[in-house]
């Protein structure tokens, strides 16, 4: 029996290492999420993939896959800080779209703007070459409460 | 029914061209002036919960973005460039595996500028959404880099 997310998850609080927990999502594995910790915290990064193309003429990536980076940043965020096992739903996030990415890797990281007990308050940002010039941000609510 | 050949026919061929909505397995269901319906298979590659086979977010983000973009497209009278300035979801219920989602998104609102999106996620009944999204699109981007280089 392979391990559950929840196990997995407190596998990689103990050991800072989240390549496991990645790699049993198979949207992350889609996607080529990885992270890893720098002296400011979490970093996810989206390693290019032809497949993550939304628009062949410029090109630029889709914006769904810089979403789903900035979503999974953020959830990343919360799993990583909060004290309690719990894998965070989201309510609602909004995406804000500021430069089109160009096929390269992009990088996320995730700021917790409130953590409540039942809800928390997540800050995103995605940069390729230059952190000083996002290429999207997005902020979203997510619901930590564990299911009784 | 598509009352518009040309803005129902054309964005058929080029969404589901899309290289991300080709490995997404995106089909185009129906078009129709100002309004798009697409579908977005269930696949265990795009699962985000490997303990309850739940379709990550990020697939219901992509499917939501392209379908909002294609309603968007189907209102052009002219063939233009789009990007998305912004886009809300929220997330109502989980998707059920292994259930196809469909997402239905109108261009409510054109302007000079920019044209703004409402759409649905859902199962088999609009409804019953599975996440409903607002959007807001800029029309008419320039192709090739702005005065500052990098900007859309």
């Amino acid at each position: 029996m392979t391990a559950t997310l929840v196990e997995l998850l407190a596998e990689a609080k103990r050991t800072g290492d989240y390549q496991a927990l990645l790699a049993a999502v198979p949207y992350s594995k889609f996607l080529g999420l990885s992270a890893a910790l720098d002296a400011d915290g979490l970093v996810t990064t989206m390693t290019y993939g032809d497949h993550l193309i939304g628009n062949p003429t410029l090109p630029a990536l889709h914006g769904g896959t810089l979403g789903a980076l900035l979503e999974s940043a953020a959830i990343f965020e919360l799993m990583w800080r909060a004290e309690t096992i719990v894998l965070p739903k989201t309510i609602t996030v909004t995406f804000d779209y500021l430069r089109s990415a160009r096929p390269a890797d992009v990088h996320a990281r995730a700021t917790i703007t409130r953590q409540g007990r039942r809800v928390c308050n997540v800050r995103a940002v995605a940069w390729q070459a230059d952190p000083a010039a996002p290429v999207a941000t997005a902020h979203a609510i997510f619901l930590v409460k564990q299911d009784p | 029914m598509p009352d518009d050949k040309r803005s129902a026919q054309f964005p058929r061929g080029f969404a589901e061209a899309v290289p991300h909505n080709r490995a997404l397995g995106l089909t185009v269901v129906a078009m129709a002036r100002g309004s798009a319906t697409f579908q977005l298979p269930y696949d265990a590659k795009l699962v985000g919960n490997p303990d309850t086979g739940v379709l990550h977010g990020g697939a219901i983000t992509a499917l939501l973005d392209a379908t909002s973009g294609a309603a968007v497209f189907s209102s052009l009278v002219t063939w233009v460039p789009i990007a998305t300035l912004d886009l809300r979801i929220d997330y109502l219920r989980p998707a059920e595996p292994p259930r196809a989602v469909l997402a239905h998104a109108t261009c409510y609102k054109m302007t000079k500028n920019v044209a703004f999106t409402r759409a649905v996620a859902y199962h088999d009944d609009p409804a019953d959404p599975i996440a409903s999204s607002v959007g807001t699109f800029m029309i008419s981007t320039r192709p090739g880099p702005s005065p500052k280089g990098t900007d859309r």
